[in-house]
């Protein structure tokens, strides 16, 4: 397993549209595989995770999702702030009936709704207990991978531990905003961000990168989904975008295998190659900052369909080669 | 057969109405979408703000949108017969601020602002966001400047809790578990008194166990001056969702075509009529289309083989594969709106064709309201 040696937990995240629900469960896939067990986490109670894999929706209870080939499982959780805030003041300070209490008085929707960050807190919480959960001897899991919420709020996320920490300086809240800051900030992590090859995602996801370095959070890879391989050659891209596509060549080209050549369909025909080749310049431009990132880049093809565990398999065979 | 999507009238809307808020999930274009309505709206003679919630760069810029800055700035050349085109950021913080300043008296105002329980809750709050778009809407509302004002909701999968927002913090406001905290500071009160006897020393004692001591203080302080505050906040969130209710206002649903972003859609559709909010349509952006359907992708490969045995062909092979990829993916998407439009019937729905590169000038924002306006239904 080559795939980001000594991390346990791949936080994946993107702009909305770019398909990070989709990587996240391909990345659980192909770490799974050698028989190896992967937590899938999901945060935003979307339900987003079950459907891939052809699974009704998930409780808030750790739940196998697919076996796959070598005794490798994946396992998926949608965590519930609601419940993660009880069973963490269970856990913490068996808090049987003062628990109940705090519902009553609406402490527990403060918590989990208003209060500052105080949600994404006990999310992150939750990602980290099952990240440092043992049996016996070792970790119950070989990985965790999280479906986190998009670029755009990522750092907050990630963040409002320390931010929590900091106002509550000391007890057993600093304490534990502590220990998830510590494992977030160290190498058994990394952060990717799932982009596609336009503007407005390219532009969060460096965006995205520079915020990440500033809150120093380890950046793993920049996920570039639903690559297209251009359908013609460089000389004809270049030519189509200029409108001097040689039509009458086309033309003669189409009636020779007895298709339509009136003018109006060969136009039709150009004009949808220049829009292609339109695309193609812009995905360069997009590649080439990108790069600029100086990041790894890992590169998805678009798959068309729906996707099932078939496809999620396709997309791990390309994230993480057998 | 299914009957055809009812058309959505975008410029009756756009004529008629006060508020046009634009909701949906993240990366649909719904900035893009709220801008390009607003835009029309100026064009068409109303005086117009849009308020956005974070826009991309260049779209900000092709808007003269520099900074967050809360405060709307006219749209240069944007507007004809009397119509003009304004625009603003919403800044959480400064909105959240001056609510602040403007109702509380200057000593408790100060005592709130910093605050360092505030200043965390009022960048970072669950739900600020979209409580205080709400609030700035109810002020751009209550000034009477604007003929329309034009919405845009924050990108989540909870793009509709600005529905809840105002009722989540007035019922916590109004909860025992704020009472609780003030009670200390009304010591001596019968109050207190009172909520001792129901457990507070065994709440209180939780509390600080979890959080803190320093945590408790701070947020007792803060909700001691806030508690003025109340009052107001409850007063202006339910003007505020009578306002959305109003007749005068419009909800337009954004979504793409592909299953995810219709799913939500179809969540916001229901979550609108469940609260009885005035849905006026769904806008399908960046739909793919062929100018020449009846070129089919089957016909269109199999001649693109044929050319590529016989050799010599490779741009003419290159375009017709370009366009059967062209028509797979229109077809494929024509289905999924399809269904999407049969589980919703009585849905207006519109439609925006995809683009080679993302709209970020005004000429490109105001193709795509003429689009939306005047495209016939597929």
């Amino acid at each position: 397993m080559s795939f980001f040696p000594g991390v346990r937990l791949h936080v994946v995240s993107g702009k909305g549209g770019t398909g990070k629900t989709t990587v996240a469960a391909a990345l659980a896939v192909a770490l799974s595989r050698s028989g190896r067990k992967v937590l899938l986490v999901e945060v935003e109670a979307r339900q987003g995770l079950a459907p891939l894999f052809g699974h009704p929706p998930l409780p808030y209870e750790e739940t196998r999702l697919a076996r796959t080939h070598g005794g490798g499982e994946v396992y998926g959780l949608s965590v519930d702030p609601e419940l993660a805030l009880i069973e963490y003041l269970e856990m913490f300070y068996k808090l049987g009936r003062a628990g109940r209490l705090l519902r009553r008085m609406g402490a527990i929707d403060f918590v989990t709704t208003v209060a500052p960050g105080l949600r994404d807190v006990l999310l992150t919480g939750k990602v980290k207990e099952s990240v440092i959960r043992r049996a016996g001897n070792r970790p119950v899991y070989d990985a965790v991978v999280l479906d986190a919420p998009p670029t755009g709020r990522i750092v907050r996320f990630l963040g409002a531990t320390d931010e929590v920490g900091h106002l509550a300086k000391v007890g057993p809240i600093a304490k534990q905003s502590e220990a998830v800051m510590a494992l977030l900030r160290s190498p058994q992590t990394a952060i990717h961000l799932v982009t596609l090859l336009e503007e407005m995602p390219v532009q969060e996801t460096v965006d995205g990168v520079a915020d990440l370095r500033a809150a120093g959070l380890p950046f793993g890879a920049v996920v570039i989904n639903k690559i297209r391989e251009p359908q013609l050659g460089k000389a004809d891209l270049s030519r189509a975008r200029r409108g001097r596509l040689d039509l009458d060549s086309i033309t003669s080209a189409l009636s020779a295998v007895g298709l339509d050549t009136d003018p109006g369909a060969i136009k039709v025909l150009a004009d949808e190659a220049r829009e292609h080749a339109e695309r193609v310049a812009l995905q360069l431009t997009e590649r080439l900052e990108l790069e600029a990132l100086d990041v790894p880049l890992l590169e998805l093809p678009q798959l068309t369909g729906s996707v099932d565990l078939g496809t999620l398999h396709q997309l791990a065979d390309v994230l993480v080669p057998e | 057969m299914t009957s055809p999507p009812r058309r959505l009238d975008l410029d009756a809307v756009l004529d008629t109405r006060r508020i046009v808020v634009c909701c949906g999930s993240g990366g649909v274009g719904k900035t893009t979408t709220a801008a390009a309505l607003a835009l029309r709206a100026a064009e068409r003679g109303r005086r117009v703000v849009v308020v956005t919630i974070d826009p991309a760069r260049r779209l900000a810029q092709s808007m003269g949108l520099t900074e967050l800055d809360n405060t709307p700035r006219r749209v240069g050349e944007a507007g004809a017969e009397g119509g003009e085109l304004h625009a603003m950021m919403l800044d959480m913080k400064r909105t959240f601020d001056e609510i602040v300043v403007a109702h509380a008296d200057p000593a408790r105002a100060e005592q709130i602002l910093t605050n360092e329980f505030y200043v965390s809750l009022s960048s970072s709050l669950a739900g600020t966001q979209e409580y205080m778009a709400m609030e700035k809407l109810g002020q751009l509302h209550a000034s009477g400047d604007w003929d329309l004002i034009v919405v845009d909701t924050p990108p989540t999968r909870s793009a509709l809790d600005f529905l809840d927002a105002p009722q989540r913090l007035t019922g916590f406001l109004d909860g025992r578990f704020v009472k609780l905290l003030l009670a200390p500071a009304k010591a001596g009160g019968r109050a207190y008194l009172k909520v001792m006897n129901v457990g507070f020393a065994a709440f209180a004692g939780v509390l600080s166990r979890v959080a803190g001591a320093g945590l408790l203080s701070d947020l007792r302080e803060f909700f001691t001056a806030f508690e003025s505050l109340f009052g107001g906040f409850r007063e202006r969130a339910q003007t505020t969702y009578d306002l959305l209710k109003d007749a005068d206002t419009a909800f337009v649903v954004v979504a793409a075509p592909d299953p995810a972003a219709l799913r939500e859609a179809s969540y916001f559709i229901e979550r609108l009529s469940a609260e009885d909010m005035p849905l006026a349509g769904v806008v399908i952006n960046r739909v793919h289309r062929s100018a020449a359907p009846h070129l089919t992708a089957e016909r269109s490969i199999a001649a693109a083989e044929v050319l590529d045995e016989r050799g010599g062909h490779t741009t003419a092979a290159g375009v017709l594969r370009l366009h059967a990829d062209r028509v797979a993916l229109s077809s494929r998407e024509r289905a999924v709106i399809t269904a999407f439009t049969s589980g919703q019937p009585a849905v207006p729905v519109a439609e925006i064709e995809a683009m080679a590169s993302d709209v970020h000038d005004l000429a490109g924002l105001r193709r795509v309201g003429e689009e939306l306006a005047t495209r016939p239904a597929a």
